[in-house]
């Protein structure tokens, strides 16, 4: 180890070659580099690290089996509290959790726990090493209704506490966000995804595609005709927010939901698919979020230009640095403290361009963050052909307009006790977007473990 | 996997098939819809539900070649299965969360074109067996293109098939029957319903608005999800934006953008013609044949 305060560098695909490809960008972490990476660790006796983890793994615990070469003990030592480490060393964002808390970070570079979860679940993924499951069964069927993050941690710890475990999901394919959201170049769905979730099935959860909680059945008519004594929802917030400016209905203005689930989910970017998608020429992607990365990095493979159009500045960008960095790296151009204020539309109803106007940044607004204002007189067009909406989701009043006595909140979230997952109807928890509104993965994560553990209580007394 | 047990060619390039789909079959209303994948590879189809089995578990749908996809499922035979088959989605005609009594004293006149004529079929025999008789106006092209006639007449009212070209029926659009109707018959209507391409229900709605006839018209924009989560079936209906996946697909006829709707439509009809001819002729097929503009 060269530099102690250095964290071992990770192998990436040259950004000029991903650019025009699906593969992932990070290639992780080997045997040596991990162990090498390994031995930065302090082994801290208070670990503040696991505090920063929402989901609680005992960081330094799996970190010191792989200083030893121990992966497979790693491996169970993340899985007493994670159902999805793959996904999580991808997705998470580290450098505001664990690794923010490092005391190793104090001085240098934090330890990369992201790097070394993802090494050891995917040691275990190719290596086929199977999560403990429960001894036997205990009789209590539980419901739990969407397949993402949270759906699967609660299952999935539910499984291992001996539930018998149904898995409810509206798509056609597990996974939720996992599979329609993130792209397949920060998460690969075949060799990530649905290798994890074969893991979930192998502690003996069970699935059923192609069900909308709400339409196909009801949470009611689960619990009265089925047998399911509680369920958990996990129904994650999928309905895309616009911004109600003109031209928005033109052709060529897409939610990043249906960009990302033409391009994920259907698999449009690959021209074996039926699915098709108008990628784009020119393409400006409204809003500075995690998915508007996820959006414009799928766009710029696609083979367009791709503007990001954000109206604060460069320091209020609320995706992780990572990946505001990645696609950079790539060539997306970002045009900050810039504002749409008119979609503009040919005579056959598509896109020509959008008009926008300049803002600064003015005093400070209830989030902390300095409020934006227009600069009179600073309108200019910019000429495009595609405009991906990426405003953050709403929950889906699907479920809670057909449920009998569930509380929802102002912003059509689901209320939930953080500590336990309970909603106002008995035996009913929930947790992830559906309660919180969009967050991300593991804070999804946390709240599904929450919920399994409310439900056990629920139900270990009942 | 969900199980077709019957498959059925009603006419040029329209299908008919009964699929077993368990939980759909116990759920669904008339003015529901499906989406249906045939294959790993296959898009999401939304369909309208032509008629359900509840006993048999199992639910009709039927449609029309479009796409690779549908050129595919058009091939399935009984015995072959659909990947994937949910539903029911979308809300359910008003009529059928309506008060019954007031319901019967209510005259309604249904307005079908071409396809149309599927999703019409359960809502007129829902009425029919809860002891409401509307009266029926299918469109076709040509008598051969006529859908469900004897289905539709066992349960509507009065029945008035048209063809544009005269075959067979009334000759001519839907909206001259309508006007005979309304204005030479002296017919009086409480509500229409109106279901077939949008350019139809567009020219249906603008007569109906003049004979203060309200109007309500299924919409069948494109879609991916169908439950709310991809924003790409969004409408104008008066001032408001719409989902058609879990607002509609029923709206006041009155009210919907028809134009912005149509043109939204025509978002991949390039690409899902390239996909189609590549399906049908495979590799044969370079573009320049005059018609498709060619690869770019």
């Amino acid at each position: 180890m060269a530099d102690i305060l250095k964290a071992t560098p990770v192998r990436e695909q040259d950004p000029k070659v991903r650019a025009t490809n699906f593969e992932e960008v990070c290639y992780g972490y080997n045997k040596e580099e991990a162990m090498d990476e390994a031995t930065r660790c302090l082994n801290c006796k208070n670990a503040r690290c696991i505090q920063g983890c929402p989901v609680a793994i005992n960081i330094p615990g799996f970190i010191m089996k792989v200083k030893d070469g121990d992966i497979e003990g790693a491996y169970e030592e993340i899985g007493k509290s994670s159902a999805l480490p793959a996904v999580c060393g991808r997705v998470c964002p580290q450098e505001s959790q664990c690794e923010a808390k490092c005391v190793r970070g104090i001085k240098g570079e934090s330890v990369s726990i992201g790097k070394l979860e993802r090494f050891v679940a995917d040691y275990a993924l190719e290596n086929n090493i199977s999560p403990k499951k429960a001894e036997k069964t205990n009789g209590h069927k539980v419901a739990v209704i969407g397949s993402g993050p949270a759906g699967l941690t609660a299952a999935g710890d539910l499984a291992k506490a001996g539930y018998e475990v149904t898995v409810f999901e509206a798509l056609h394919e597990l996974g939720g966000v996992l599979v329609y959201g993130i792209p397949e170049f920060r998460l690969p769905k075949d060799k990530v995804v649905k290798k994890e979730i074969e893991k979930v099935k192998e502690l003996g959860v069970k699935f059923e595609t192609n069900v909308v909680i709400g339409k196909s059945t009801t949470i009611d008519m689960l619990m009265e005709e089925e047998d399911f004594e509680a369920v958990f929802i996990g129904s994650g917030a999928g309905l895309p927010m616009f911004m109600g400016i003109p031209g928005e209905t033109a052709n060529g203005v897409f939610s990043a939901n249906e960009y990302l689930t033409r391009s994920n989910l259907m698999k449009a970017y690959d021209n074996n698919y039926d699915t098709p998608i108008a990628a784009g020429k020119k393409v400006a992607v409204v809003g500075g979020g995690n998915v508007a990365m996820d959006a414009a990095r799928t766009a710029l493979r696609l083979g367009a230009e791709v503007h990001i159009v954000y109206r604060r500045s460069e320091e209020e960008l609320p995706a992780r640095v990572e990946e505001v960095h990645h696609a950079k790296e790539e060539g997306i151009i970002f045009d900050l403290l810039t504002n749409p204020i008119e979609i503009l539309a040919d005579d056959k109803g598509w896109v020509t361009g959008m008009k926008c106007i300049r803002m600064e940044l003015g005093e400070a607004d209830a989030s902390g963050r300095r409020r934006p204002v227009p600069i009179p007189g600073s309108e200019f067009v910019i000429e495009l052909d595609t405009v991906i909406m990426s405003l953050g989701t709403s929950p889906n009043p699907l479920i809670a307009s057909t449920t009998k006595g569930l509380e929802i909140n102002q912003r059509q979230c689901v209320v939930a006790d953080d500590e336990t997952g309970q909603t106002s109807k008995a035996f009913v928890f929930a947790g992830g977007d559906a309660v919180t509104g969009a967050a991300t993965v593991i804070l999804a994560m946390g709240a599904g473990k929450a919920g399994a553990k409310g439900i056990d209580e629920a139900l270990s007394q009942k | 996997m969900y199980k077709i047990v019957k498959a059925e060619k009603l006419a040029d390039m329209i299908y008919l098939m009964d699929v077993k789909a368990e939980r759909v079959a116990r759920h669904c209303q008339p003015g529901q819809f499906v989406i249906v994948k045939i294959d790993e590879i296959g898009e999401r189809v939304p369909l309208t539900i032509c008629d359900y089995d509840r006993e048999a578990g199992t639910v009709t749908i039927v449609f029309q070649i479009v796409g690779a996809s549908t050129e595919r499922m058009s091939r399935l035979q009984e015995g072959d299965s659909f990947k994937d088959f949910v539903g029911p989605l979308g809300v359910a005609s008003e009529f059928v969360t309506e008060d019954l009594e007031e319901l019967k004293k209510k005259k309604i006149l249904f307005v079908a074109g071409g396809v149309g004529a599927a999703p019409v079929y359960p809502q007129v025999k829902w009425l029919h067996e809860h002891g409401v008789e509307a009266d029926v106006i299918v469109g076709s092209k040509t008598k051969d293109m006529l859908l469900l006639e004897d289905e539709m007449k066992a349960v509507a009212g009065n029945y008035y098939p048209c063809t544009d070209d005269g075959s067979y029926g009334h000759s001519g659009m839907v909206t001259t029957k309508i006007e005979q109707l309304v204005s030479e018959e002296g017919k009086k209507y409480d509500v229409c319903v109106a279901i077939g391409p949008m350019i139809m229900m567009k020219f249906v709605c603008l007569l109906t608005k003049k004979l203060d006839l309200p109007t309500v018209v299924s919409m069948n924009p494109i879609m991916v999800d169908g439950t709310g989560m991809c924003g790409a079936c969004r409408l104008h209906v008066g001032d408001e934006i719409k989902f058609a996946c879990v607002d509609g697909p029923e709206f006041d006829g009155h009210l919907v953008n028809f134009d912005e709707s149509m043109e939204r439509q025509t978002l991949y009809k390039t690409a899902e013609g390239r996909a189609w001819l590549k399906e049908k002729e495979g590799d044969t097929h370079h573009g320049g044949c005059g018609n498709c503009g060619g690869d770019e």
